[in-house]
């Protein structure tokens, strides 16, 4: 258990026998003592589960990997994908590097933003979506492009299907 | 419709990048039409005959670890990452004698702006790269391999890992691959948003399951690697290129491209053409039939610039550009750099102030924070460029960002640093007069220190 200033006592979440199966999937990639390069593996099943990754998630991987909890913390931080507060249900991510941009990324951004009334990196009122910039997604001729919940990348993004990609999930969801 | 089936509607099909028949004698790229991925479609095309080969699995003697390694060097290979450092001659540099583990690293962490080459690589055509790593890991001596594959690519790592699964199913990774004494096994691992994990030895870092941070070099991977084994570290493309070398030999390979400058490349065109897509041509093909191939400048407007390697490479003007050639020599001598072959297309509607700024932004967001120079200078060339660009600069702006710039240079541990100044110099150096038409002239009484520049 360790301290939280914000939070106080903060102790590790129990991970259920699914998702200890998926992590012994990740581990059994690498050499029995470097169970850390798991790591990330682990946490991307954990947002993927939880939709972010909380200090109790951390600690568990830590204790799952047998490493320090600040050795998962360093890796949450350093990488942008990892959600280290709840995000809406669909998190959306328009690239906007130089490619994009040239293609349309920003104007994607500034669609998404209007049509769902948030500004950039804000989450809807219903939970449903948050809405971030990124960088470069590697489909640079696919401009404009955007990942929902990192997983998913969208392709070719004019107005019109990011209009029919919210409104389908918001159906989907049944806030259309 | 289900969320997922919402989503998937929007799913990139290949069609536009990769399956339009406008390459020219493709390799790699060769056949594919998305749904032909599999083991079976890559056993039709060819695929694993050159592991054969090898192992002497197609009735002939197979070939030693050296004469793998020569044909590499014959066939001219350069690196496809960025560097386009020799293949063969790094090969060469592992101790293959070394007594303890020693690994091999494909780099498919395709973060570069403007490059999206290897994604269609190994979402349509997985096995190649199998292939050419099962390939590389007998000439080496090697006996475990890792794919570090870009983690906003998540669809591609779940479609290496089906054609992973594959491959051992048939016997071409595991033990004794068939029935030879040679074992080679392989895993799939995933990034999850840092650029620089390009950086090979940021990669490795990230692959050991820790921030990615680059390491001083030397050591090299070479004999300070991955949990600090001899490594090697090549690009998916390097790797896809090999089966073909081994099947048809260095000097066909060589032959395929330009002297010092063999065999296929794939360029990502991306930005103000009509077609932006992979195309893979051969090495010195003309920029302007790669342009061609593309669709040409969008409809309407003329050629301005193109930054031919990677949004690291120094921007070129069209007029320089259109007399190039897309090999590694050409582009150097014009100024640039091949990089990792993505041709970012700006047209004369385009600021080149407002370009500069947004690449200054993701260099400075994606330093790793590591070194001084590049975490705080890469700071101070976004904020100058963007004060430039909202009409806010001063007179002396465009000599301090050139200056802040040299001061990055060649001090700091990995490339990055060299990565976000060499653009800024470039920018300056073909199209200074743009800076200078946005600096306002009445500012220059407020420009008399540079200290709280930026």
């Amino acid at each position: 258990m360790i301290s939280n200033p914000s939070q106080g006592a903060v102790s590790a979440m129990t991970l259920s026998e699914a998702t200890q199966a998926r992590f012994a999937r990740e581990v059994a990639k690498y050499p029995a003592e470097q169970a850390q390069s798991a790591v990330m593996a682990c946490l991307s099943i954990i947002q993927q589960e939880q939709g972010y990754v909380s200090r109790e998630a951390e600690l568990a991987i830590a204790a799952y990997l047998g490493i320090a909890p600040m050795a998962v913390h360093e890796v949450t931080t350093f990488y942008n994908m990892y959600n280290q507060q709840p995000v809406g249900k669909y998190k959306l991510n328009v690239c906007t590097n130089l490619p994009c941009q040239l293609r349309g990324g920003n104007e994607a951004l500034a669609h998404l933003a209007r049509k769902l009334g948030i500004e950039m990196g804000g989450t809807t009122a219903d939970g449903l979506f948050t809405l971030q910039q990124c960088e470069c997604l590697g489909a640079c001729a696919d401009a404009p492009v955007m990942l929902v919940n990192d997983r998913n990348m969208c392709s070719f993004m004019s107005n019109d299907k990011l209009d029919q990609l919210v409104d389908g999930l918001k159906n989907a969801e049944g806030k259309a | 419709m289900n969320a997922q089936q919402v989503i998937e509607q929007f799913r990139a099909t290949g069609v536009q990048t990769c399956f339009h028949d406008r390459h020219i004698n493709p390799q790699i790229y060769a056949g594919l039409n998305g749904s032909n991925w599999s083991l079976k479609d890559y056993e039709a095309r060819g695929g694993y005959q050159a592991l054969r080969k090898i192992l002497g699995k197609d009735g002939g003697e197979g070939l030693t670890q050296d004469q793998v390694i020569a044909t590499v060097k014959d066939s001219a290979l350069r690196g496809r990452g960025g560097a386009g450092f020799p293949t063969g001659l790094k090969w060469s540099f592992m101790p293959r004698q070394f007594p303890g583990q020693k690994y091999l690293v494909c780099n498919s962490d395709e973060g570069e702006p403007g490059t999206c080459k290897d994604r269609d690589i190994l979402m349509y055509n997985p096995h190649i790269v199998i292939e050419g790593m099962a390939i590389a890991a007998y000439a080496m001596g090697i006996s475990v391999g890792y794919n570090y594959i870009h983690g906003e690519i998540f669809e591609v790592y779940e479609r290496f890992e089906a054609a992973l699964e594959e491959a051992r199913a048939a016997g071409y990774l595991g033990n004794n691959i068939m029935g030879s004494n040679y074992s080679f096994q392989l895993h799939a691992h995933h990034g999850f948003g840092a650029y620089i994990c390009g950086e090979e030895t940021a990669l490795l870092e990230s692959l050991e399951g820790k921030k990615g941070q680059p390491r001083f070099k030397p050591p090299f991977p070479a004999s300070f690697g991955l949990y600090g084994k001899p490594t090697t570290i090549n690009n998916t493309e390097t790797f896809a290129a090999v089966p073909w070398i081994i099947r048809n030999g260095g000097q066909a390979y060589l032959e395929c491209g330009k002297p010092n400058n063999g065999g296929t490349k794939i360029f990502s065109v991306s930005g103000d053409v009509n077609r932006p897509g992979n195309y893979e041509v051969p090495m010195g093909t003309p920029f302007a039939k790669l342009l061609e191939l593309a669709g040409g400048v969008r409809t309407g407007r003329q050629l301005k610039a193109v930054i031919p390697g990677g949004s690291s490479a120094p921007v070129l003007p069209a007029h320089i550009m259109m007399e190039c050639t897309m090999d590694y020599d050409s582009i150097s001598k014009a100024g640039s750099m091949l990089g990792s072959g993505a041709v970012i297309v700006m047209d004369d509607s385009r600021c080149m102030v407002e370009s500069l700024k947004r690449l200054s932004y993701f260099y400075m967001h994606e330093s790793c924070g590591q070194c001084t120079p590049c975490r705080e200078g890469t700071g101070w060339l976004w904020r100058l460029v963007d004060r430039i660009h909202r009409g806010e600069g001063r007179p002396a702006d465009m000599d301090l960002l050139d200056n802040v710039a040299e001061n990055i240079m060649g001090r700091t541990i990995c490339a990055l640093g060299d990565a976000a100044a060499m653009p800024v110099r470039a920018m300056l150096k073909h199209f200074r007069p743009e800076f200078a038409a946005m600096i306002k002239s009445d500012a220059a009484s407020t420009s008399s220190t540079t200290g709280q520049a930026a």
